[in-house]
């Protein structure tokens, strides 16, 4: 089962790699699998995503905001 | 000065700030700055009122901030000794495996709510080794994609792709230690 089975460090590499490229779809088969066999993964992808989702609103506090960080 | 000028003026530290952190140098910095008021102040007139002035300069200071990449490339993209360490090493044993499991982080809008955060994040950014922080100001600022990236600083996708994923981890590790380790309320265990 190796074929199908990638350890954590491997797919975390996946995991980040989706947010700077499209992801083959046999790596997307082997994220999916993982996440239903890992406890950890899946919080650490829930993770990313959050700071996936804060870029855009960090964006915003910098570029518009006459006060952040100065 | 003209009422502009001061405006424009008053924001200078504002935008070296947001210079430095994308070019970690602090020449470049003051260049990309300068010629962004420089630019700014030959036309008042494309400002004209429209959204807020800070919009406006750091939309211009964006422009100067990649041609000043171009212009020092090889510098910009010199790895020192952080850049190369194996991040991955410290987070996973020889097996693969997660030597301390991630946290829950929780609701994502308790984090995103609060400006607090933000400004963690940012100090988080800022303490990026070299490279890798530009290349992800590059990325998540600037937003440019890897083939623009590449193409700005003559690397190849791999390596790109090798920053992004250390800074990203790096970041995640920050994010962990400086706002939801500490923070009970919002890091429930499931």
């Amino acid at each position: 089962m190796r074929l199908l089975h990638r350890n954590c460090r491997e797919v975390t590499a996946l995991v980040l790699a989706r947010q700077d490229r499209e992801l083959g779809l046999g790596e997307r088969v082997l994220v999916r699998i993982h996440m239903l066999i890992c406890k950890a993964c899946p919080r650490f992808e829930r993770q990313v995503a959050l700071m996936q989702q804060a870029m855009p609103r960090w964006r915003g506090y910098r570029d518009g905001s006459a006060d952040l960080g100065d | 000065m003209t009422d502009f000028a001061h405006a424009v003026q008053a924001l200078r530290p504002q935008l070296i700030r947001f210079a430095h952190a994308q070019l970690r140098n602090d020449a470049w910095a003051e260049d990309a700055v300068s010629e962004t008021i420089l630019a700014a102040l030959a036309r008042p007139q494309a400002f004209a009122g429209q959204s807020q002035l800070k919009t406006w300069l750091v939309g211009i200071l964006k422009h100067k901030l990649v041609d000043q990449i171009r212009r020092h490339s090889r510098e910009v993209s010199a790895t020192t000794d952080d850049d190369n360490e194996d991040i991955d090493a410290l987070l996973f044993n020889e097996t693969g495996h997660w030597r301390e499991a991630p946290a829950e982080w929780g609701d994502p809008e308790a984090a995103l709510g609060q400006r607090e955060f933000f400004e963690v994040l940012e100090a988080c950014v800022d303490k990026l080794p070299g490279v890798q922080g530009r290349i992800f100001m590059m990325r998540e600022w600037l937003e440019l994609d890897t083939a623009e990236i590449c193409k700005e600083l003559s690397i190849t996708t791999t390596n790109a792709w090798v920053l992004l994923h250390r800074a990203r981890l790096r970041l995640q590790g920050c994010l962990q230690d400086n706002w939801f380790g500490r923070r009970a309320d919002a890091a429930p265990t499931p």
